[in-house]
């Protein structure tokens, strides 16, 4: 017999250790040139670089009552400018913006991570075993997700009240279903590959398939979902702020913001437009991010 | 046919029945707090038991959910505590004024993404295709209220045209619309058009379009007759899931405006614990929530001829 | 030949797409001359670049696409300077193409009469109702028994087959003077390509229509066109006439390609199949010069790698090579170092399948389903299985798709469970074990390598990794180091490099995934191998490769092997005993050269009729089967093969299950024809020139 090695691509043999950390490096190099994903990544560390250091960007005291209804550009008596005015009574709006990023950046990601986990075991639960199971599941997730998701918002806030981890459990009950729903899919299309009988046909046990066989191959289209998820729930809790039913004051909220100054929008604009631009600005980072990240993942 | 609809409409009752036990558990199991709403704070302790057994909270649970399911069923929501009327007399008023909200931003919504949503996928990665994915993934970014916001702003505060506020309280005003209107459609479109973008990038480059243009058939032809059809089927389900969405928008931008709809009325009773009216707002967004979704999986068998005779 | 231009001229040409990563050159330099009503064909492996010179000829290379030189000269005018308008009329009308997957080629949202219809509403203007009874007469043209109803369905109504007539039709409708066919029956069934080769046969002969068939099979070329064009990696190598060019290959690669196929003159004993050592290379790392070079035994440095090497006459009947030494290469193929392997000695019985049986039920929740009161029906995937298979030997089982060989399969592995029947395997009773009840050491000694070299390992996990899970989880090592040991170890025997250890497996290619699924499933040492289609997504050299390292290490490691094909070509050259299996029964069992030889079942015969041969010297009898397979849902009450039996002999076929009839002890039939009857069958196979096989 003659060697019938086929030996011809040259890989880089990565050290297993770093290969993480490499892979990391490797998308982002990718990402580098999607210029949508680029502009969202750098949207996101802004907001992330102004909530990390608030106490040293913010130029007021986010709480302190100044000046009320200063314009855009006012310079302060008593030092300092207020860039973007002050509001009814008088608080500097640009140190609340600054401050409330870190209410949304605190709050967004722990709500879409505690959805993820419960909307992660539900699909995987569904998508793996069928049968019983996934009726089951499938029907709460249709109930809930029959509720137009405001209403339920609404309805779980005014019942248990407005603050920071009911607004988790909140967005947690009504995100689930929907993650639900994709990792399901997924992982019905996942579970007839032949690694996952190859996984069988060695006895593993259905976590271990699930968790170690079958969930890293759907991180793919999870980590776009959750980008995108992310700007949903940020547009969540600013719409719960709106509506008076977010967190409670008097620390700064975008959503919060708007709706304590919107019956005076019409007369200063200044008030409500710039938490406005605020959160569709972060809002609009993590959707590009996401565009970004899918362009990435059909190029693959 | 038949039996797939009847059980879709099975399915929908059943969640229906469902949605229902889950509202009266979340919302009657603290009856302490329902007296003290509908006789106020200065009620007595007395008055408030009387009160609680008169409407019969003593009952056993399964009994109250029954009388309440067989009375709700029958077109007696109960009264509203706020208003002092029955639900029914506010509820179907301000039903129909969302409903005319509705109406027209889907009016203006749906040619508006399809149109562009064909558009951008027919030629993928062109120009057109970039600036209209772009805009979509911008409007999409700016929430209701914020885009609210922006929008009165510029109409109201700055160019003067419109009216900030849509309470119509002069009677029916077309002007008071155009800027709800206008802040729904600006939020829902992007999501629509980059679903018909995706559908129809998708359908340019499968095998039967090619077929189509290796045939010899003039371009019009095979975009008019092979792609569009394929290319509508995914986002008709997208559009009428909207409508879910759309509940959702129309609570934010009718608080905005103080326009007197459906969606604020909920928003009111419950910030004001208004337990029969929210049991009644929140069944009727469910049930028209519920009801798209059927027409949306019934329509799409429809549509889809692989579905329809299989 | 005339004074007239050819009608179809490439010269030169060179295509290249444009990436972000840059041009990659998908073909370099091809020229071909194609004359009216002539037919070629057009082989190579995957990667070669013979679908892009069909697009280019269809001037539809995509937005990244493009033509970067030469020409091509359609009835002497350029094509280049073809306006839109233009082109427009040469497609469908002029040049038509037949595709590779024709459920995807055809619209699911209309009905298969009105995609008919427009082609000769565009291209002659002709109004609906004279354009319908031309569709419907072409249906018939192509053999279509209910034209009327087949204009009304759409595509997923109709079978594959049926699909692919259509799109035929549809080609024809047009009136073409050129037909391109892309692998128009690679997702067919063997006897159902059978059907449709036959039909394109005859098409060239009462149409006249020119054909470029384009097939990585060289027997289905032998039996559609009269020359042939051999590519590799973006290059025409070598050209001539069918019958020059398989009597005597000149280019080392086309005689390597040979030696890839199992034909019949092959033996894996006395003769095994040659494998071309290396791999393609891709299309940016081809090597200077010859792009063979580097996996060619002729190579000789300094001459063939020093610049391209162009395309040369070798004598007077257009017989033409791209080699520099093919003068001095031999014109057989090549003799290499073949070690003529020991005939094995079959063991006891290891495994033994006793009236084994698997339904699935189907709940149906259509109301007439309701009102009969048949709400539950059982798609009978195997019916009454008897076989066994011995220690050290190959046994396959053969059939189409949805004769239910892979659901055997699954049984046997423990992913399904028996609905009766019984299934011993190494002395446990294991039909109704699933996986997880199964012990170690028995999950251990029965694995399975899968078809999909894609799908075949986990893309998340390094390749080490997962051999080296298979071995801790079998007990076979449990200390770190010493399982790193043993997956290196392995990974030697299945040749390829220790550096695998920690790549992961989209670095591979196809045949290195299947070679890592091969060492996955040797690692507990298993008695038995389950191969499932192991090679059938492989290119026919990787195949080659892959065929003979299984059998190596059957043989070093005494395993049993279960092989499932659908090819008889593969299975002939690597079983020992064969199982035939039609619509979950068993047809005929056998030894390899019994099932080969009368008396045959009719199913076998006229599934060895069907399998294309790339030998001109082996003439085999021509059996067409009419119909399609029947559900598996709704199987026939008597014989599954009766409804297309050609040799059906009256209703107690339709009626009765045929007994099982022997004329050896260990070769079955089950069929109602009397045995006198089938032993008279003419054999199917006979070798014209007669010194081929020996």
């Amino acid at each position: 017999m003659t060697d019938i090695g086929e030996t011809a691509t040259p890989a880089p043999s990565a050290p297993s250790p770093g290969a993480a950390f490499g892979r990391a490096i490797r998308s982002f190099a990718l990402l580098r040139e999607s210029g949508a994903g680029m502009v969202g990544v750098g949207l996101i560390a802004l907001w992330v670089f102004v909530a990390l250091f608030a106490p040293l960007v913010a130029p007021f005291d986010p709480n302190a009552t100044l000046q009320p209804f200063a314009k855009p550009g006012t310079v302060y008596a008593q030092g300092g400018t207020f860039w973007l005015g002050t509001d009814h009574i008088g608080r500097d709006i640009l140190s609340r913006i600054i401050w409330g990023s870190r209410a949304v950046l605190f709050y967004a990601p722990l709500a879409t991570a505690s959805a993820y986990l419960v909307g992660i075991l539900m699909g995987l639960a569904a998508g793996y075993f069928r049968g019983k199971m996934d009726e089951f599941l499938s029907f709460i997730a249709n109930v809930i997700l029959s509720f137009p998701v405001l209403v339920l918002y609404i309805l779980v806030i005014a019942t248990i009240g407005a603050s920071g981890i009911n607004i988790v459990i909140a967005i947690t009950f009504a995100s689930a279903p929907g993650i639900m729903r994709i990792v399901r899919g997924l992982v019905l299309d996942l579970r007839n590959r032949d690694y996952v009988a190859a996984a069988q046909t060695r006895g593993e046990s259905s976590w271990y398939i699930m968790l170690v066989e079958i969930l890293p191959n759907a991180r793919g289209p999870l980590i776009v979902d959750a980008c995108l998820r992310l700007g949903y729930v940020i547009i969540t809790i600013g719409v719960l702020g709106f509506l008076g039913l977010g967190l409670p004051p008097p620390d700064p909220d975008w959503g919060g913001m708007i709706n304590e100054t919107r019956s005076m929008a019409l007369a200063f604009p200044h008030m409500t437009i710039f938490p406005c631009i605020a959160i569709s600005s972060l809002i609009l980072g993590f959707n590009m991010l996401a565009d970004g990240l899918r362009e990435i993942a059909i190029r693959d | 046919m038949v039996l797939f609809i009847l059980r879709r409409l099975g399915t929908m009752a059943l969640t229906m029945l469902v949605v229902s036990l889950l509202l009266f558990l979340l919302l009657e199991f603290t009856p302490g707090n329902v007296a003290t709403k509908v006789l106020g704070p200065y009620s007595s302790e007395e008055q408030r038991n009387l009160w609680l057994e008169a409407h019969g909270y003593f009952e056993p649970l399964w009994y109250r959910y029954g009388t309440w399911l067989g009375r709700f069923v029958s077109g007696d929501f109960g009264d509203s505590i706020r208003f002092k009327v029955p639900v029914a007399d506010v509820l179907w008023p301000r039903l129909w004024n969302t409903a005319i909200l509705g109406f027209w931003t889907f009016a203006v919504m749906i040619p508006l993404s399809l149109m562009l949503g064909v558009l951008a996928g027919m030629r993928e990665g062109s120009l057109l295709d970039r600036t209209i994915s772009v805009t979509s993934i911008v409007t999409t970014s700016i929430p209701e209220f914020a885009s609210a916001v922006f929008l009165a702003a510029l109409f109201v505060f700055w160019l003067g045209i419109l009216p900030g506020t849509s309470t119509m309280s002069g009677g029916f005003d077309w002007v008071q619309l155009v800027l709800p209107v206008m802040v729904l459609v600006l939020y829902d479109f992007g999501y629509v058009a980059r679903m018909t973008r995706a559908s129809m990038a998708e359908v340019m480059t499968t095998h039967y379009i090619r077929t189509a243009v290796l045939k010899g058939l003039p371009y019009r032809r095979v975009i008019l007759k092979h792609a569009l059809r394929n290319a509508l089927i995914a986002p008709f389900t997208v559009i009428t899931l909207q409508v879910n969405w759309l509940l959702s928008g129309v609570i934010v931008v009718e608080f905005f405006f103080a326009y007197k709809g459906f969606g604020a009325l909920l928003l009111e009773a419950s910030l004001n614990q208004d337990i029969f009216l929210i049991e009644a707002c929140a069944m009727v967004a469910v049930f028209v929530a519920a009801s798209t979704q059927t027409i949306a999986d019934v329509g799409y068998t429809v549509l889809n001829p692989r579905i329809r005779f299989a | 030949m005339s004074d007239e231009p050819p009608l179809l001229e490439i010269e030169n040409l060179c295509i290249s797409y444009f990436t972000r990563a840059g041009e990659i050159p998908a073909v370099v330099d091809f020229s071909m001359t194609l004359h009216a009503g002539e037919s070629i064909g057009l082989v190579g492996e995957s990667g070669c670049g013979k679908s892009t010179v069909a697009m280019a000829i269809m001037q539809y290379m995509g937005h990244n696409g493009g033509i970067v030189g030469g020409s091509i000269r359609f009835k002497g005018r350029d094509l280049a300077s073809y306006s839109a308008k233009e082109l427009r009329r040469l497609r469908g009308s002029e040049v038509a193409m037949i595709y590779q997957e024709p459920m995807a080629a055809l619209n699911p949202s209309l009905t298969l009469g009105s995609q008919l219809i427009e082609v000769p509403m565009t291209h002659e203007g002709l109004r609906r109702s004279e354009a319908y009874s031309r569709a419907v007469e072409m249906l018939s043209d192509v053999r279509l028994s209910d034209p009327e109803r087949v204009m009304a369905a759409y595509p997923h109504q109709i079978s594959g087959g049926q699909q692919q007539r259509v799109v035929i039709a549809m080609a024809l409708l047009g009136k073409p003077s050129l037909l391109l066919l892309d692998e128009p029956t690679t997702a067919l069934d063997v006897t159902v390509e059978a059907g449709i080769v036959n039909l394109i046969a005859d098409i060239s002969k009462k149409f006249g229509t020119a054909q470029i068939y384009i097939s990585h099979n060289l027997g289905l070329i032998l039996s559609t066109c009269e020359r042939v064009c051999v590519m590799y990696s973006g290059e025409a190598i070598e050209e001539g006439r069918i019958v020059d060019l398989f009597e005597r290959p000149l280019h080392p690669y086309t005689q390597g390609l040979f030696g890839c196929i199992p034909l019949p003159s092959c033996d894996k004993n006395a003769r095994p199949l040659t494998p071309i050592r290396g791999q393609l290379p891709l299309p940016h790392e081809r090597p200077r010069g010859c792009y063979f070079g580097p996996r060619c035994d002729y190579f000789r440095d300094g001459l063939c790698n020093r610049e391209l090497i162009p395309m040369s006459p070798s004598d007077q009947s257009g017989h033409r090579v791209r080699c520099l030494r093919w003068q001095e290469v031999p014109g057989e193929t090549p003799e290499r170092v073949v070690v003529a392997r020991e005939r094995i000695q079959v063991g006891e019985e290891v495994l033994r399948a006793t009236g084994l049986q698997k339904y699935y039920p189907i709940h149906d929740r259509s109301l007439a389903a309701l009102i009969s009161g048949k709400g539950v029906r059982y798609v009978k995937a195997n019916e009454t299985l008897d076989f066994g298979a011995c220690v050290r030997e190959t046994v396959a089982i053969v059939g189409e798709s949805g004769c239910g060989k892979s659901t055997f399969a699954k049984v046997l592995m423990g992913l399904e469970t028996a609905t009766d029947g019984e299934l011993h395997f190494a002395g446990d009773e294991i039909s109704r074990s699933p996986v997880r009840k199964r012990s170690p050491q028995q999950l251990g000694s029965l694995q399975m390598v899968f078809q999909n070299p894609n799908e075949t390992l986990n893309p998340s996990h390094t390749i080490g990794a997962q051999i080296g899970r298979v071995i801790k989880k079998f007990g076979v090592e449990s200390d770190p180091g010493k399982i790193q040991q043993r997956v290196l170890e392995l990974l030697d025997t299945v040749k390829l490099p220790r550096d695998f250890y920690k790549r992961r497996p989209r670095q591979l290619s196809g045949g290195q995934k299947q070679r890592v699924g091969i060492a996955r499933a040797f690692a507990g040492n298993p008695k038995m191998v389950v191969a499932d289609e192991p090679i059938s997504a492989l290119d026919v050299s990787v195949a080659a490769a892959v065929t003979e390292l299984l059998m190596d290490i059957q043989r070093e490691h005494g395993t049993t092997l279960l092989f499932i094909s659908h090819d008889l070509s593969v299975v002939r050259y690597l079983a020992d005993r064969i199982v035939v299996m039609y619509l979950g029964q068993i047809m005929e069992r056998g030894t390899t050269e019994q099932v080969f030889a009368p008396p045959y079942h009719p199913y076998t015969e006229a599934l060895l009729s069907a399998v294309p041969i790339a030998d001109p010297n082996v003439k085999k009898r021509e059996i067409v089967l009419e119909g399609n397979i029947p559900s598996a849902l709704n199987p026939p009450k008597g014989c599954p093969f009766a409804t297309r039996c050609p040799r059906k002999i009256g209703d107690i076929c339709d009626n009765e299950m045929p007994p099982r009839k022997s004329d050896h002890p260990r070769h079955v039939i089950a069929c109602h024809i009397p045995l006198e009857d089938l032993i008279k069958v003419e054999p199917v196979f006979r070798t014209v020139a007669g010194e081929a096989a020996e």
